[in-house]
């Protein structure tokens, strides 16, 4: 009687009758192997451990314990009574669970056909129908929540066994109530996309690393910066971009005009200007003489002189003059074009990386290290770059926080500048009047060698001793490095140009005086041409007369091969004084100290020789310096440029080596302005600077008669007006002549002008703006602070955490929970049953039948789904599915269905 | 894929595919890493889901994490005794996070706990000064130490508790430009090739 009721009821709710089932499969489970047996098929969890066996039992019991508080008031009475009526022995409870069992499989049958096909029959009444569906779009978003926590599962910060078990869990309901539909292919699908997801990723890295294999030395800065700090590797990247600047050039001047006189141009020998002269062929090949660049060096593609005048050479017809004159010019275009352009770059970097400082200390310590380090040399860099990289921001943030006797400061300060004003207009008094005595000397007969050489005397020994006193002077002055650096380089920079023009100045008397012997020997080179003409003429006037061997023709003395040889001269002398400072001023005394400190009477790494440092403002000043020599020679010396090439290279590795062998960091490690723009600055300074000289000899100064693509010209510019008259149609000469035109240049450049003025005021209002953004974003920052003051800690995050550790006492319980299942089960009595009873007992005395404990909760359910008030009776699951503190005790294998809906 | 393999049942590979970053292949070849670090203690079989640990000095020693500073941190992070034996299921689930699939939330977590050294669930002075120090080799002075602890507390620390909850971290490297690569483990072709 009591069997049949159960069947009835579990025939009439479908929910009810699955939530039973379930509690019962799993009821048997535990103390029925027969059943176990029978059930295999739909019973997919046989495989599970012990630990989630008892995780569910656990988690019905307290399913089951719900369900009454919940709706005991709803109970019938009746039923009760029939439930108390059912005899509690043990055969009548075997029976009615295998009957349950049974309407159950047929339930799970029906259940599987409505999925299947939309709506198969059924002997249930129209309400009842009404009643599944419901639930089945429950139960299938249940499904849905599952699936996504299967796909979700590898994102959870929780221990790997409980995921597993979480996992299994869920996919025994999803297969449960899914079969295995589609299961299998999603798998798949996800497993190829996560292979695609990480090939491309692999591929990126490699990308990555072959990109930053690509730019050259990228590892040997890293390791200079890993020890020396940002500052010094700035200007070994300044150098590295010195280096593509001048290989552009390079590519440039030996692309369009070396190579194409050498290989189409006429062959050394042909013409007086590309012969040794007569006189001096003895003693062409020597080494003194060709160290002076003299001799066949001279004569050579290297230098202005050697260019022929012709319009076009070879079978390409190449208008060489006309190369020769654009590439000068685009020489500095490039130059020019590229500078600004990184400056501006530069400027944008440093604007974009600006709003990011709130987290300095914070990320350098938590996101500094590289966990992909594998190597131990690695290691050591990234350690000793970590360090240097810390140093660097305590001395930032040390420097924001001083305040001292601030008149005092600013007393010496003025100090400071008064002083090396002071050695600043000593050193230009100096320099001109060793000038103006040289000037003298040079108009004296007999001379000696001190006084030949005394401006380049006086300006190397003013360009070794000053740095050193303004760097004396600067410590009162006691900025901080990063500032103090730039002081040092703006005063060096003024002291090397006064150096650079007294040069220049004297460069120009010199071509002045070229140019006067120049109109001497036009005449004398105009008359012996005339009169070998005329006697050979009169000797005899029908035979051709024979031509005059070029090395023997009078020629002028070329002033821009002079000046040519003049900076090429310099360029070199420069190069190795440079190598060999840095071999004896670093290497040596490196050396020494290290060696002879094992015998001496002083401590001499710590006294007073010690390791030098590297000098940053002395080494970016030199290349600045020598990159101006290079844009204002290579004019004149096209072969310049190659020379600087290989002198960029040597010094890449020269100097790299140098700082690592003989060099320590400085005392205080700065961190390097995060744009370089100062450097770029002093290059665009300079750049400007050589340009003023080069255009002026262009612009002024009327060509040699006898050398270069230009001879015979009036001015060297002179080869464009006639390419664009020769080659050009007439419009065009029209249109240029407009173009040249002081009445349109004029109102182009106020154009100009103003359009500088409009883009000046934008870029400031923009300025305005963005500080202004700034302010607002600090002000937003602090409000999200007294937020967070006030607001609880309620971040599921958090809380898994929380979870993850305290590791000890997690890990302990389901052990316990499986010993005390492993007691109770062999009393035959279900952990199940234990709430099961408290709740009948507090209903009816006369439960406590384990029938009884199954049909109750079906009874609840019969009624129950009619109000809708299903969430009504679980207020106590706030928590959400996935939380790994709550629900696991309290979940049964359906039940987290109802939670996640309630929510 | 290894057909005949016999370390794993076929549902357990697939259950570790659904709880890691991993295909099954890395799976087979994560085992044989750790089969490798102890061959007598180790199975080859994993069917019966052993219960055998590995001790922290063996994992801390594997190339990925030998230069680590926090390598004791990593494994005692990921160990479920908290003392820094490893399972295997442990040593998946380090490997998973650490690996450049695993998302940014997921590594912030188990950055906090690498980092919350004292395991108080808050990042404190202390752990920020042993933090650096691992960091720095211990080569900043006192007073630097001070005063960089003292500057990550002011930056980071939002609700103003003299430590670093979990909040306040995940808010400070969510900001990081460069987090989510540098908590990587790669577990290279070239590293684990013997297996």
């Amino acid at each position: 009687e009591d069997g049949s009721e159960l069947a009835d009821t579990g025939l009439e709710t479908g929910r009810a009758s699955r939530l039973q089932s379930k509690n019962q499969e799993k009821d048997k489970e535990v103390k029925e192997d027969k059943e176990e047996k029978e059930d295999k098929e739909e019973d997919e969890s046989k495989e599970e451990d012990n630990g989630s066996q008892q995780n569910r039992a656990s988690r019905r019991k307290n399913y089951q314990r719900k369900n009454r508080d919940g709706k005991k008031a709803r109970e019938e009475g009746g039923q009760k009574k029939d439930r108390g009526k059912t005899a509690p022995t043990k055969d009548q409870k075997e029976s009615e669970n295998k009957e349950k069992k049974t309407t159950k499989r047929g339930k799970e049958g029906e259940k599987k056909d409505r999925k299947n096909s939309t709506s198969s029959a059924s002997s249930n009444s129209s309400d009842e129908e009404s009643l599944s569906e419901e639930e089945l779009a429950m139960l299938k978003e249940q499904v849905e929540q599952k699936k996504k926590l299967i796909s979700t599962m590898r994102n959870k910060p929780w221990r790997m066994v409980k995921k597993l078990s979480v996992l299994r869990e869920a996919q025994d309901f999803v297969e449960k109530f899914e079969g295995a539909l589609g299961k299998g292919k999603g798998k798949k699908l996800y497993a190829y996309k996560m292979m695609m997801a990480k090939k491309w990723v692999k591929f990126k890295r490699d990308f990555e690393n072959f990109k930053t294999q690509c730019i050259p030395w990228e590892m040997k800065i890293k390791e200079v910066e890993s020890h020396f700090g940002s500052s010094v590797a700035s200007y070994f990247i300044f150098l590295r971009w010195m280096y593509g600047v001048n290989l552009v050039l390079f590519g440039l001047i030996f692309g369009l005009v070396i190579i194409p006189e050498v290989l189409m141009g006429m062959p050394y020998g042909s013409l007086p200007r590309k012969t040794v002269p007569r006189a001096e062929q003895a003693t062409a090949m020597d080494f003194s003489v060709l160290w002076d660049f003299e001799g066949y060096i001279k004569y050579s593609a290297l230098f202005y002189g050697y260019y022929n005048n012709q319009r076009t050479i070879g079978w390409l017809k190449y208008r060489l003059p006309m190369a020769y004159f654009m590439v000068g010019i685009s020489v500095f275009g490039y130059s020019l074009m590229v500078v600004i352009r990184s400056m501006a770059r530069n400027a944008n970097e440093s604007t974009a990386d600006g709003d990011d400082n709130n987290f300095i200390f914070s990320w350098k310590m938590f996101t500094s290290w590289d966990y992909l380090i594998g190597n131990p040399e690695t290691a050591d860099n990234k350690f000793a770059s970590i360090t240097t990289s810390f140093k660097e921001s305590i001395v930032d943030e040390q420097e924001s926080n001083k305040d001292e006797n601030i008149h005092l400061r600013r007393f010496l300060r003025v100090l400071a500048n008064v002083l090396i004003i002071c050695c600043l207009c000593g050193s230009g008094y100096l320099i001109y009047f060793v000038v103006k005595r040289s000037q003298t000397f040079s108009k004296m007969q007999n001379v000696g060698w001190y006084e030949r050489n005394e401006v380049e005397i006086v300006m190397s020994l003013l360009g070794m001793f000053c740095p050193p006193l303004f760097e004396t002077i600067a410590a009162l002055e006691n900025y901080h490095p990063r500032i103090g650096l730039k002081w040092q380089l703006g005063r060096i920079f003024a002291l090397f140009l006064g150096n650079l023009y007294t040069f220049l100045l004297a460069l120009m008397d010199d071509v002045n005086e070229k140019l006067a012997e120049e109109d001497v020997v036009r005449n004398i080179t105009h008359w012996t041409l005339l009169g070998h003409h005329n006697s050979s003429a009169g000797n005899d006037s029908t035979v051709t007369p024979p031509p005059l061997d070029p090395a023997d023709v009078p020629r002028g003395p070329c002033w821009e091969t002079t000046v040519g040889i003049e900076f090429v001269r310099l360029t070199v002398s420069d190069i190795l004084v440079t190598f060999i400072t840095i071999l004896v001023g670093d290497f040596i005394r490196a050396c020494f100290v290290r060696f002879v400190n094992y015998c001496w009477c002083w401590d001499l790494e710590a006294g007073f020789p010690s390791y030098a440092e590297f000098d940053i403002s002395g080494n970016v000043l030199g290349l600045v310096f020598n990159q101006g020599m290079i844009w204002m020679g290579s004019f004149y010396a096209p072969g310049l440029v190659g020379i600087n090439v290989l002198r960029l290279l040597t010094s890449m590795y020269f100097q790299c080596w140098a700082v690592m062998s003989s060099n320590v960091p400085h005392a205080r490690v700065f961190k390097a302005s995060k744009s370089n723009n100062f450097y770029m600055g002093l290059l665009l300074l300079i750049l400007f600077l050589s340009l003023l000289p080069v255009a002026y000899t262009i612009m002024s100064l009327p060509p040699s008669f006898d050398c270069g693509p230009f001879s015979g010209k009036k001015r060297m510019y002179d080869v464009i007006q006639e390419t664009i008259e020769l080659d050009f149609p007439l419009f065009v000469a029209k249109i240029f002549s407009y173009v040249a035109n002081p009445g349109l240049i004029i109102p182009a450049i106020l154009l100009m002008v103003l359009t500088i003025y409009y883009l000046n005021a934008v870029s400031k209002a923009y300025q305005r703006a963005n500080a202004e953004l700034k302010k607002k974003m600090q002000m937003q920052r602090e409000e999200e602070k007294n937020k967070r003051n006030n607001k609880g800690s309620t971040n599921p995050m958090l809380q898994d955490l929380e979870d993850l550790l305290t590791p000890s006492t997690k890990t302990e319980s389901p052990p316990k929970q499986a010993e005390d299942k492993k007691i109770e089960s062999p009393n035959g009595t279900s952990p199940v049953r234990k709430p099961g009873r408290g709740e009948f007992q507090a209903g009816s005395p006369m439960a406590g039948g384990r029938g009884a404990a199954f049909t109750a909760p079906s009874q609840v359910f019969v009624t129950q789904p009619r109000t809708l008030g299903i969430r009504a009776p679980y207020p106590g699951q706030p928590r959400p599915w996935g939380h790994p503190l709550g629900p696991p005790p309290g979940r049964g294998r359906g039940q987290p269905y109802y939670p996640r809906a309630a929510r | 894929m290894g057909n005949k393999q016999t370390i794993f049942t076929d549902e357990q590979l697939d259950a570790y595919q659904d709880c890691t970053f991993f295909t099954r292949k890395e799976i087979l070849r994560l085992h044989g890493r750790y089969y490798e670090m102890a061959p007598n203690v180790v199975p080859m079989d994993y069917t019966k889901d052993p219960d055998v640990k590995l001790p922290m000095q063996l994992i801390i020693n594997m190339p990925e994490l030998k230069e680590n500073p926090f390598k004791e941190r990593i494994v005692e992070s990921f160990s479920e005794d908290g003392e820094g034996s490893l399972s295997f299921n442990d040593f998946v689930d380090m490997f998973s996070v650490l690996s450049e699939m695993a998302p940014r939330e997921l590594k912030a977590i188990y950055a906090f706990k690498i980092y919350d050294f004292n395991t108080d669930n808050f990042i404190c002075k202390a752990d920020l000064e042993k933090t650096l120090n691992k960091l720095t080799r211990e080569e900043l002075t006192a007073e630097e130490i001070t005063l960089v602890c003292e500057k990550v507390i002011e930056e980071a620390d939002m609700d103003g508790d003299g430590k670093l909850g979990f909040a306040d971290f995940e808010n400070m490297i969510s900001k990081a430009p460069d987090f989510l690569s540098l908590v990587i483990l790669r577990e290279d072709e070239e590293m684990s090739e013997n297996h």
